[in-house]
């Protein structure tokens, strides 16, 4: 390393790089649309990686096409290259460097994580009561709405009793309750979402725009994974343990949820989408919705949940579950209230 | 017992030494307690399963180049999308690796006869085959399909008889790999020639050591692990079932405690690969050997705390996610010390593009990628958008088979005059290297752009919005499969009627190129003496006159 570049080729080189990496940090285009509040803080964290990412990328791969070429053997050239066994230096830059960078992403990271609900899952300073059946063993309280709409206390046991994963309240909502919870059960191969404040089930997601919605997530059989790639969310659903993920839908429009998590020969028909409303057309679709029977809802909801453009109609011939199935496999849920299966 | 009496295993006339002057064709088909015939036993092997899985994965790309599910039936796509990733895994990288390169070569370089325990060697190699018998087998019974991961209660359900046989299969080749690492750990320790210094030892070994020490720690983990899901299978019990009281998620820190490791297992000997390669082809010494050989060593360590970085998305308390974002970004710094000690060890070289070059330093190429589309996978709120999609799939083929498999590839190219006494054809080399090269980058970069777009991994259908990148990933899929031919034709050609090599072809400077290619039994008439560092180019004349003078001022 004793060919130091001349400082004016260095300053060159280093500006280009810095140009070309700042360029493509901001204008990748490779994440798909923000539909969520939590989607920009994800983008940002990915953004200053890739930025980072391309100057080291550029930098690396240039100095090894650059050994490449510079250090090739010349034909009738049988001697060796310089004995250089290192360089102290050096070799403390580069392992510094690279330190401090991993070091200020995980520090970054985190506050990412923090700024969307990543530490207070289950609500753990959460404004409801403390749950009154299992006061001892709490670690976490349940949101009154939901309390409110039990009637199976031994069914929310299990989001008092047992740590609840995912996303809580962000640091702005600390304390709040959420505008509107949904129970979300999966299972082979669809997803199931129940309105405990209006007793509505059905197998697509509509939410309203820009409020503060918590999905309690739970699986009927194997794991399963929500997640709705606009909103840069993701949280397994898993027999057993409860989870919870809590964000605002910053966008009107229809999205797709889609199973993450192999869950059988059909995970990858395992898809519905997220309607994402105005507050008006929100209310219009829960009126609507109450207004049929209790009985025929749920059925027409799963024949609906399975649109013209569902993936799983290219495949509904083979797969065992068919929408009257569906509902039979709903009732078999109702026991449990909410989509909540008992802990055994 | 020591390497020095070496048990007979062929009923010929015994020479001096215990043992026939050179090994018959049928030699190589018993338990036979020579490391370098282990060492090939388990190189053919791999190549073989290598094929196998490689099928597997053309199949499913052929699957994946139409959104519909309509090539192969869902249930078997399950089953070769698990069984492509634990074939490439425990068959083929691990045993190619470890196994074959890690027997040949370990006593070569520390001036041993043999390793420290011959017979638990064989016994190691020969659990292979039945594991790779009942894998086999396993697709009788419909193949176990709940992915290479099996987690419960997926895996409880779904096809159990196959699914029981793939326990077997990983527990087999996990006893394996825990006897294999005992003995590279004693014969390093133990073995090494007397004039041979912990300070001269080939990076290879130290990344062995690195590697086998890792190994014996998690494995173990695994195997518990494995044995609960083969109970919970078998014997009713509910050690991972919720209604019985059971924890799916237990499963999944017993699993990856081990298997995040294993990505380590499977990179740490290549790591040690391209530190005997790169200096030797570019005619200079290794850039910095301690801190290549210290980084092993951190890998090792920090690897061992790192596994809760797949579970992201799964039961994580928030704690986790931050101690495991933290952890998993500092193993960066150790491998980046690597990958620039690599290139500093180019810059200033005399490079020689032989084959072996091509693919240690297309290697270099593909681990830079690979290892920054790690470190963003590692920032645990990044992850939570591309977990389990194929974003994740890109970045592990990325440094798998774009490290792993360019690096037992460039290995092959290195080492095999020195196995087989003859050179590989060149020509053939380069057509491989540039399939490879091209292959690599078609294959596995598009991948990133459907998982951040939104399409999961482990899908036998997706959305047509995704048609035009997959097709593309199919293409290089196939330029892939294409690329093994003159590989394979390669190997074949040469070993039957390839020119000589002679004992060191390269020039180089290690104690395996101080003995005949092949070697013979014992590897040496009389044990080298170690005179020189083992990367000491560019210094005065080799050999004669510069020993005395080497040896004082050995720089490490």
């Amino acid at each position: 390393m004793q060919q130091i570049p001349a400082p004016l080729w260095t300053l060159v080189i280093g500006i280009g790089v810095t140009l070309i990496s700042l360029w493509l940090g901001q204008n990748n285009h490779w994440l798909p649309e923000q539909a969520s509040e939590q989607a920009p803080l994800v983008d940002e964290l990915f953004n200053v990686m890739v930025t980072i990412g391309t100057a080291l990328f550029i930098v690396v791969q240039g100095a090894i096409i650059y050994s490449l070429i510079r250090f090739r053997r010349r034909q009738g050239d049988h001697s060796d290259g310089l004995p250089i066994e290192g360089n102290l230096p050096l070799e403390a830059f580069w392992t510094a460097i690279p330190a401090i960078i991993v070091v200020g992403l995980s520090l970054y990271s985190v506050v990412v994580f923090q700024e969307m609900g990543g530490f207070s899952p289950g609500g753990h300073h959460h404004g409801g009561t403390m749950v009154a059946q299992a006061p001892q063993s709490s670690v976490v309280d349940v949101p009154t709405n939901l309390l409110a709409q039990a009637n199976d206390a031994q069914a929310n046991d299990i989001y008092s009793q047992m740590q609840v994963y995912g996303f809580g309240a962000t640091p702005e909502e600390e304390g709040k309750a959420p505008d509107l919870t949904v129970n979300v059960t999966g299972m082979q191969y669809a997803w199931i979402f129940r309105y405990p404040d209006t007793g509505i089930v059905d197998g697509e997601l509509h939410l309203p725009v820009g409020r503060d919605v918590q999905l309690l997530i739970q699986a009927q059989d194997v794991i399963h994974s929500f997640w709705v790639p606009q909103f840069r969310l993701k949280q397994d659903a898993l027999p057993g343990q409860p989870a919870e993920l809590r964000f605002v839908a910053s966008r009107e429009g229809t999205y797709p949820v889609v199973c993450a998590e192999l869950c059988g020969a059909y995970h990858g028909g395992m898809r519905t989408q997220v309607i994402v409303h105005s507050q008006a057309d929100y209310e219009t679709w829960v009126n609507s919705r109450l207004a049929q029977a209790p009985g025929e809802a749920e059925g027409q909801t799963l024949a609906l949940g399975h649109g013209p453009k569902d993936p799983l109609d290219r495949i509904a011939d083979q797969i065992a579950i068919a929408p009257q199935q569906m509902v039979r496999l709903t009732n078999q849920l109702k026991p449990h209230a909410d989509g909540l299966p008992q802990k055994g | 017992m020591t390497s020095a009496d070496l048990p007979l295993s062929a009923p010929v006339a015994p020479s001096s030494h215990g043992h026939p002057d050179r090994w018959k064709w049928y030699d190589y088909f018993t338990f036979n307690v020579d490391h370098k015939v282990i060492g090939i036993q388990y190189l053919v092997s791999a190549f073989i399963f290598y094929l196998v899985g490689g099928f597997m994965a053309v199949l499913m790309r052929t699957e994946l180049a139409t959104p519909d599910s309509d090539f192969i039936n869902p249930n078997l796509y399950n089953a070769f999308l698990t069984n492509h990733g634990t074939i490439m895994i425990f068959l083929w990288i691990i045993p190619a690796a470890i196994g074959g390169f890690g027997n040949y070569l370990i006593p070569l370089m520390i001036g041993a006869r043999d390793m420290a325990f011959p017979k638990l060697n064989a016994l190691a190699f020969w659990l292979i085959p039945p594991a790779g018998a009942l894998l086999v087998a396993s697709f009788f019974f419909g193949g176990a399909q709940a992915g290479w991961t099996s987690y419960p209660p997926l895996s409880e359900i779904t096809a159990n008889t196959a699914q029981t046989l793939w326990i077997l299969v990983i527990l087999l080749l996990g006893t394996s790999s825990i006897l294999g690492s005992v003995n590279f750990l004693v014969t390093i320790w133990k073995m090494r020639v007397p004039s041979l210094g912990w300070g001269q030892l080939p990076l290879f070994c130290w990344a062995m050591v690195a590697t086998a020490a890792l190994a014996l720690f998690s494995t173990p983990v695994l195997a518990a692990g494995m044995i609960l899901l083969l109970f919970d299978i078998n014997f009713g019990t509910s050690f991972y079932k919720p209604e019985g009281g059971g924890d799916v998620v237990v499963y999944q820190h017993l699993f990856w405690f081990y298997s995040h490791p294993a990505v380590y297992l499977m990179i740490l000997p290549i790591f040690g690969i391209m530190s005997e390669i790169i200096p030797v082809h570019a005619r200079k010494p290794i850039f910095g050997y301690k801190a290549i050989a210290y980084s092993s060593m951190t890998i090792c360590l920090v690897g061992l705390f790192v596994w809760v970085h797949h579970m992201f998305t799964s039961g994580t308390a928030p704690w986790m996610r931050i101690f495991f974002t933290i952890s998993t970004l500092i193993v960066a710094v150790p491998t980046g010390i690597k990958i620039f000690s690599w290139v500093a060890t180019l810059w200033g070289g005399k490079i020689r593009f032989t084959t072996a070059m091509l693919f240690a330093v297309g290697l270099l190429s593909m681990f830079v990628f690979g290892g920054l589309s790690g470190v963003t996978l590692g920032a645990s709120a990044f992850d939570m958008h591309v977990h389990d999609t194929y974003y994740v799939v890109g970045h592990f083929h990325y440094v798998l088979f774009g490290g792993s498999v360019f690096g037992v590839y460039a290995a092959v190219y290195h080492w095999f005059p020195k196995i087989t006494g003859r050179l590989l054809n060149e020509r053939l080399g380069q057509v491989h290297f540039v399939l490879t090269f091209i292959g690599t980058i078609l294959t596995f970069t598009p991948m990133h752009q459907l998982g951040m777009q939104g399409m999961p991994r482990r899908v036998a259908m997706y959305d047509p919005q995704f048609t035009g990148l997959n097709q593309l990933v199919t293409l290089g899929a196939y330029i892939l499969a294409v690329s093994v031919i003159p590989f394979y034709i390669n190997i074949i050609w040469s070993w039957i009627k390839g020119p000589v090599a002679g004992p060191n072809p390269w020039n180089a400077l290690t104690l395996e190129w101080t003995t005949a290619s092949p070697p013979i039994i014992e590897n040496w008439e009389v044990l080298p003496v170690v005179t020189r560092p083992p990367y000491d180019y560019g210094q005065a004349p080799a050999e004669p006159a510069a020993n005395q003078e080497s040896l004082l001022s050995n720089p490490h």
